[in-house]
């Protein structure tokens, strides 16, 4: 994309499009990727609530798999996973292993 | 129908907003500037204006508020001097690099330290570089008329800007002068609706103001915001036109006073320009060609304009109401910048004078016109840069 | 009919904030602003602070805001949210708005106990219908983890770094949500993003009360409080749970406790996995500890005290 010169800049620097953000990707950021086992997960939805990065997918309000395009890869999802009996429904591994 | 009063210039200004009643106006005190807004404050509560106003708790916050308010989507005014524009200077640049037209009386006065309440030009030289479109008054007509034309200006759909009205603090915001308001229906007229550009409060296409912009897009952001102000001079002669229609009153970039044939020349601003007038005519009846030049449009700086109506002229002196320590008077520095292009220019001196409300007299500028005639004669100037009424 | 505050209903609801925004991974500042958006239907309109959530959620043209927003300076959230509330007043009051809209400004600690510190007294006293929410991540993290007055007792920060002399930050935090109360606005409340449901609550509540409300929400800084990405609900429940952020609101002057922890636990255990308290536990600044323990102890009796506990 060329870079824009000063006469297309819109007036007053605002911003016209709302969530625009969405355009840029930072599931580049990560170092490890969470993992969704789908089979301990009990839909408690603590994952999507707590993600700052609104990297977990939801549909008809249930879990759906994660954004890899944008998370980042802090692990709070899975920190925060009750999982089933015992075991997590998320669990981080190192990226690109 | 014009009507003719007796008022001083912070009554006109007030009323002047009145007039134009704005959606929402930031108010807080501040000699001299204060009595303009309590009248203003006393029109929204006995119900004669729509306006809504926030009373803050400091003049930073004042145009943060105004700020916002603009950037929701209305006509936004304030008022201030000297230590409160100064509190606002971060705002300032922000009420510019948004483009939002809001307008605000300066009532012009020193700054501390020393503390002095009294006026001098020293607080919106200060705020030359902040984006402001600024206009600068003479009198309490001239300060009634440019706010209400500073509407047009800022809020015309090329420029979108906020505009300072500029008029001396005491000598003009309270001193009472005769003058003529226009009815209230000519001003509403002649100002138009609020027309919206980019309002915050459209919900439905959510904007958001002030990114953060680095280094890849920074540069071109001011460029741009230097070519609205390329635009500014046509729009001021063009609602200076319609004004005159509408008051049978003159207004350009600046006003010249019997300079068509004059040797010699001061550049001044504002009220004291008045007095110099009277003594040019002095001069002129002792076969002295003096004239004047009293810049109204201060920023954008009409150079070339300025350079063309000084050109013939032998020697300049600009006086300057503020200083720059260590540099010369902000006026000079631009009345310079302007005469630099031409290859045969007049010789120029800079006076600083009236510093903290001190009397600018007639015989100031007697003193100042009889040193420029002799230097149109010898073709030498001493000192270029002096204090004028200063004791030693 | 507002959405319940479900999980499951609030799920299927637009995201107002987005993704593509730019905070640290785990930084807890957007999920306090993701659940305070979430936690209403109303159209809103949020003023922002300069700070890390600012510089992080809006960068040329990419906005992680899907509703009106606007950023002007650091000190001034609260004064620019009091420009546009009273714009919207006004043209309401003429007819020509006729929406209920909600006014939301988001600072930092530094944004609002500090440098906007008057602007938000002022915009609370004028009485503005809007709510201020306070992202409190204990210092000025956006420069560098730079000591605030809400940098907690004994941290370590980049301007009280804890030497051979000076153990860190001498001074105890300033209680905001208190001086806020002293305003006697309407509503005040404190909330952490690990009991989501209570933040919600609380932010829906306010919404429906008209005037100024402030609410003062914990929000863990990894970068700054030197722990893990993956921490910081752990540690926020850990704030709540040692009752060094307890959860209360006050309304209308009568202050209660929402989330009374089943056991107190010492603060220690909240210090403990952050780098910030780390030289606290070192044997020669044994009384420091001692004193964080007790100012906890003695602000929760307080507390206690002062609210009628359901
Ligand atoms: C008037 C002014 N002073 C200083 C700064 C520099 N500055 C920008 S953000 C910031 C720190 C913000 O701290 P806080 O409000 O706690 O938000 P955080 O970054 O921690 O989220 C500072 C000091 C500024 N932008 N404006
Ligand atoms: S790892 Fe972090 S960013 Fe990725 S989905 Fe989990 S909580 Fe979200
Ligand atoms: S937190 Fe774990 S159990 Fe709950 S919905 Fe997410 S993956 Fe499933
Ligand atoms: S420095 Fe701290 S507060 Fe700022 S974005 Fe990073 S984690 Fe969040
Ligand atoms: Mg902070």
């Amino acid at each position: 994309m060329k870079a824009k010169g000063w006469r297309d800049l819109p007036p007053g620097s605002v911003v016209l499009e709302g969530g625009s953000a969405v355009k840029f990707k930072t599931g580049s950021w990560r170092a490890f990727r969470p993992v969704w086992i789908e089979e301990n997960c009990i839909q408690c939805l603590f994952c999507w609530i707590y993600c700052p990065d609104m990297a977990i997918k939801t549909k008809d309000g249930k879990r759906a798999e994660f954004d890899y395009d944008y998370c980042k890869g802090c692990g709070i999802c899975a920190l925060e996973c009750p999982g089933k009996k015992g075991k997590k429904a998320i669990e981080m591994a190192e990226e690109g292993k | 129908m014009a009507k003719v009063v007796a008022v001083t210039g912070n009554e006109a200004c007030a009323n002047a907003l009145r007039q134009v009643n704005p959606d929402v106006c930031g108010i807080y005190p501040i000699t001299p500037q204060t009595d303009m807004m309590q009248r203003f404050a006393s029109y929204i509560s006995d119900g004669k204006v729509d306006t809504e106003s926030i009373l803050v708790e400091s003049e930073h916050s004042s145009m943060s508020a105004c700020i916002g308010a603009a950037a929701a989507g209305g006509r936004v005014v304030t008022a201030t001097s000297s230590q409160g524009l100064a509190l606002m200077w971060e705002m300032l640049h922000i009420a510019s690099g948004d483009r939002l037209p809001i307008v605000m009386p300066v009532v012009n006065r020193a700054l501390s330290a020393p503390l002095n309440i009294h006026g001098d030009h020293s607080d919106a030289m200060g705020a030359r570089d902040t984006g402001w479109i600024q206009i600068w008054s003479e009198n309490a007509q001239e300060s009634y008329d440019n706010v209400i034309q500073a509407f047009r200006i800022g809020e015309h759909m090329d420029i979108r800007l906020p505009v300072m009205v500029c008029l001396d603090g005491f000598i003009i915001s309270h001193s009472i002068e005769r003058m003529e308001y226009l009815e209230d229906q000519e001003v509403k007229d002649f100002v138009g609706p609020f027309r919206n550009f980019l309002p915050l409060l459209d919900l439905d296409k959510p904007k958001s103001y002030g990114p953060l912009i680095l280094t890849d897009l920074y540069h071109e952001y001011k460029r741009a915001q230097h070519e609205i102000m390329t635009k500014v001079k046509d729009v001021v002669l063009n609602v200076a036109k319609d004004f005159e229609k509408l008051s049978g009153r003159k207004y350009g970039l600046f006003e010249t006073y019997r300079l068509e044939d004059a040797d010699i020349a001061i550049v001044i601003l504002n009220s004291a320009a008045g007095t110099t007038k009277d003594v040019i005519d002095e001069f002129r009846e002792k076969g002295i060609k003096a004239g004047l030049i009293k810049p109204r449009l201060f920023r954008p700086f009409p150079y070339e304009e300025m350079a063309e109506a000084l050109k013939n002229t032998k020697a300049v002196c600009v006086m300057d109401r503020a200083d720059s320590f260590g540099g010369y008077g902000p006026l000079f520095m631009e009345v310079s910048s302007a005469l630099y292009p031409l290859g045969n220019r007049p010789l120029l001196t800079n006076k600083i004078y009236g510093l903290g409300g001190r009397d600018y007299l007639p015989s100031h500028a007697a003193q100042v016109l009889t040193e420029l005639n002799q230097i149109a004669q010898s073709g030498k100037v001493s000192v270029l840069k002096e204090y004028i009424g200063v004791r030693e | 009919m507002a959405t319940p505050l479900t999980l499951k209903e609030l799920s299927k609801k637009e995201d107002r904030f987005t993704h593509g925004h730019r905070m640290c991974s785990g930084c807890g500042a957007p999920i306090v602003v993701k659940i305070a958006l979430m936690a209403t239907d109303y159209p809103v309109v949020i003023s922002n602070a300069t700070g890390c959530l600012e510089v992080s959620s809006c960068i040329s043209e990419f906005t992680a805001w899907n509703v009106p927003w606007i950023h002007t300076a650091f000190e001034n959230a609260a004064a620019t949210l009091s420009g546009v509330e009273t714009m919207y007043r006004s043209l309401r009051k003429q007819g020509k708005m006729d929406k209920d809209v909600k006014f939301i400004a988001f600072g930092g600690d530094g944004g609002t106990y500090d440098i906007g510190f008057q602007s938000l007294s002022g915009a609370m006293e004028r009485g503005h219908d809007m709510i201020y929410i306070c992202y409190d991540n204990g210092a000025y993290m956006n420069t560098g983890i730079q000591r605030s007055s809400a940098t907690p007792l004994g941290a370590d920060t980049t301007t009280c770094p804890a030497g051979s002399v000076i153990p860190g930050k001498l001074r105890s935090r300033k209680n905001l949500t208190k001086i806020m109360a002293a305003h006697d606005i309407p509503y005040v409340a404190q909330a952490s993003p690990s009991h989501w449901q209570d933040l919600a609550r609380k932010v829906q509540k306010a919404h429906e009360i008209k005037g100024p409300k402030f609410i003062n929400v914990i929000a863990p800084c990894n970068r700054g409080w030197r722990s893990k990405t993956n921490d910081a609900i752990a540690l926020s429940r850990l704030a709540v749970n040692t009752c060094y952020w307890p959860l209360y609101e006050i309304e209308n002057g009568v202050t209660k406790i929402t989330v009374t922890p089943k056991e107190k636990i010492p603060v220690a255990e909240f210090m403990k996995p952050q780098g910030r308290f780390k030289h606290l536990f070192a044997p020669e600044n044994e009384d420091l500890l001692r004193q964080v323990q007790e100012e906890v102890d003695r602000e929760w009796a307080k507390l206690q005290k002062e609210a009628k506990t359901d």
